[in-house]
């Protein structure tokens, strides 16, 4: 955390994100089919999700139980809006953060001015109503059977399908995120967010307005996980209620966690567990959802940092070893 | 719409109000001694229903006797969870301990499917089968149990806490922990009771609401975040609050469900939630402190 010239760490974690991001450049050419390039693909959705939603969880230290109600928010924007209107998808992006923008204002204006739990429960109780609103509102959504019909994205002339090319464009996309939060980070805001998490009083003395930096977080965070669900339903072609229920905004938590909270490249490892569990869990038996569980408060209990804490721990000892 | 029939919905209302006020309470517990939100809540809600339900069909336990049977077994369920899961941590944060229950949640459900199976598990009326009037409204008898118990639950738990010994030091414990430490309270110990006590609850819950709704493993996920609403819209930490919060739930549920559309139920309950914490952030009986700004 303490770095001791943050402009070197600032640089080292540039340096870091240009690198990684070069090499998933290859991931194409090592992918052998198009199902696995579809992991890919989601990876980058779920990394965008997990990357947004840890910088208000991480950094910002609020919880959020309707990550998944945004996410959903844009992709119904979106889809609707093309599917069912003939809408360019562009303007659907358009529409889709700025209803995530909207939603995420109205609900974090109040409830950021309160601490502890209040975000909580009012992020809960909007992504009830957004589950509601996704499986009721049959003529635009299509009701429980899920939404239908969303055209791919086209840029001039060139149909970005289900293939490398939609790979290329979330690289493009995530990458920015990506790119943003992390100049967040080492922005003023960055700071202003890094005092609050460690005192609200200090940071407020120093003369941060504690409500603005939340509230700025919070709805940069759900416009992220709505430009999220843009992606998602224009690759998919169909969005479905049950993926942004409330369960699915607790799963993103866990992934979070399980990524390591507060910590850049958390949701990097978290966003592959995503890729992986939601698949591994609806085949799973009940004996495997058991072990999944005690792993899960096992991971917790000995590296609450989680996994990106328990890679840095082991580095140290790989380091303190090699030093000698 | 005629009066009778308002009454009908009052009385439901107040029904699975009482169902929530419990859950309520159980979080409410566990969030005065950790500051966390206990997703686990919802599943010892179930699992009461599950375990009676299943020792009433295997041994025919009469459903008055399952009583302290379920609560036994659940707040041992709980005991276990705590002690194995929240207890070792070295640097417990609300956060940390949150996300360990969900951990525990998910561990808890597999656990009772994996035992128990994913059937959809029932339990005869704790007494007769003929409904009753009251005030107008035809009630089943299962909900003068759910009333009674409810008031019982409720009145038990605000005496321990006011009067007993335990009770008082884990107040002493939730209001201050170097304090209590201070003054020779065990304060981890605390927080286990707080577990137990929540786990008992829940199960009681679980086992007097299986008779009028049936219960499956996958009930305690709706039940808990239910609860939880309850607990918050009362005022979180507040015992007296989860009660009326989790009434209130349960009327605007079932008056919206009745008056306005079935469908859109829940959006309406959670809208006029979120307006009431709005304009009143701590909860409709919390006071301002619990802000703690």
């Amino acid at each position: 955390m303490a770095e001791p010239d943050p402009s070197r760490g600032a640089r080292r974690s540039y340096a870091a994100l240009g690198v990684v991001w070069a090499l998933l450049l290859l991931f194409p050419l090592a992918a052998p089919n198009n199902f696995v390039l579809n992991l890919g693909i989601s990876w980058f959705i779920s990394l965008a999700l997990a990357g947004s939603l840890n910088l208000l969880m991480g950094y910002a230290g609020q919880i959020s139980l309707s990550h998944a109600a945004f996410y959903g928010l844009g992709a119904y924007a979106s889809g609707v809006l093309s599917a069912k209107f003939g809408v360019s998808p562009w303007l659907g992006l358009c529409a889709a953060i700025a209803l995530t923008a909207a939603a995420a204002f109205l609900i974090g204006w109040p409830s950021l001015k309160l601490r502890g739990h209040y975000l909580a429960m009012a992020t809960l109780g909007f992504n009830v109503i957004m589950s509601v609103l996704f499986v009721e509102l049959r003529g635009l959504t299509g009701g429980p059977n899920g939404l239908v019909g969303v055209p791919s994205l086209s840029l001039f002339g060139w149909e970005i399908g289900a293939d490398i090319r939609f790979y290329l464009f979330a690289w493009v996309v995530v990458g920015l995120m990506m790119l943003l939060i992390l100049n967040l980070l080492h922005s003023r805001m960055g700071r202003a967010l890094r005092a609050l998490s460690t005192s609200e009083l200090a940071a407020k003395a120093n003369g941060i307005d504690v409500h603005a930096v939340k509230l700025g977080v919070f709805v940069l965070s759900a416009v992220m996980a709505g430009i999220a669900g843009f992606l998602y339903v224009h690759l998919n072609n169909f969005a479905s209620p049950e993926n942004f229920d409330f369960v699915a905004s607790v799963m993103l938590l866990v992934v979070v966690a399980l990524g390591g909270t507060g910590t850049y490249w958390g949701p990097f490892l978290g966003a592959l567990l995503h890729v992986v569990l939601p698949e591994a869990l609806r085949a799973f038996s009940d004996f495997e959802i058991l072990v999944y569980g005690i792993s899960l408060v096992l991971v917790l209990l000995f590296f609450p940092g989680g996994l990106s804490g328990a890679v840095a721990r082991l580095g140290r000892l790989v380091g303190r070893g090699g030093g000698r | 719409m005629d009066g009778s029939q308002l009454l009908q919905l009052v009385a439901s209302g107040l029904v699975t109000g009482s169902i929530y006020a419990l859950v309520a309470l159980g979080f409410t517990v566990i969030f005065k001694s950790t500051d966390a939100i206990n997703f686990a809540q919802g599943e010892w809600v179930m699992a009461g229903g599950m375990i009676g339900a299943f020792l009433h069909a295997s041994f025919g336990l009469a459903p008055l006797l399952l009583l302290p049977v379920c609560a036994a077994a659940v707040a041992l369920i709980g005991l276990v969870s705590e002690r194995l899961a929240i207890h070792p941590l070295k640097a417990p944060t609300p956060m940390l301990l949150t996300l360990i229950t969900i951990a525990v949640a998910i561990t808890t459900r597999a656990a009772i499917t994996l035992v128990l199976g994913k059937a959809p598990a029932g339990l005869p009326s704790f007494s007769g089968s003929e409904n009753v009037a009251v005030f107008g409204a035809t009630l089943p008898p299962q909900a003068l149990w759910v009333f009674g118990i409810t008031l019982l639950v409720m009145i038990g738990t605000h005496y321990f806490f006011q009067r007993s010994l335990l009770g008082r030091a884990m107040r002493a414990a939730a209001a201050d922990r170097e304090a209590a430490g201070l003054v020779g309270i065990n304060v981890s110990r605390m927080a286990m009771w707080s577990f137990v006590i929540a786990a008992a609850i829940g199960a009681v819950a679980g086992l007097i609401i299986t008779p009028l709704t049936l219960t499956s493993v996958n009930a305690g996920l709706m039940l808990g975040f239910k609860g939880f609403s309850a607990a918050m819209l009362g005022g979180l930490g507040n015992l007296h609050g989860a009660l009326l919060g989790g009434l209130v739930l349960g009327l605007l549920e079932s008056l919206s469900a009745g008056l306005l559309s079935s469908q859109f139920k829940d959006a309406v309950a959670f809208v006029v939630l979120l307006v009431v914490l709005f304009l009143r952030p701590a909860g409709l009986l919390g006071r301002a402190s619990t802000e703690r700004a």
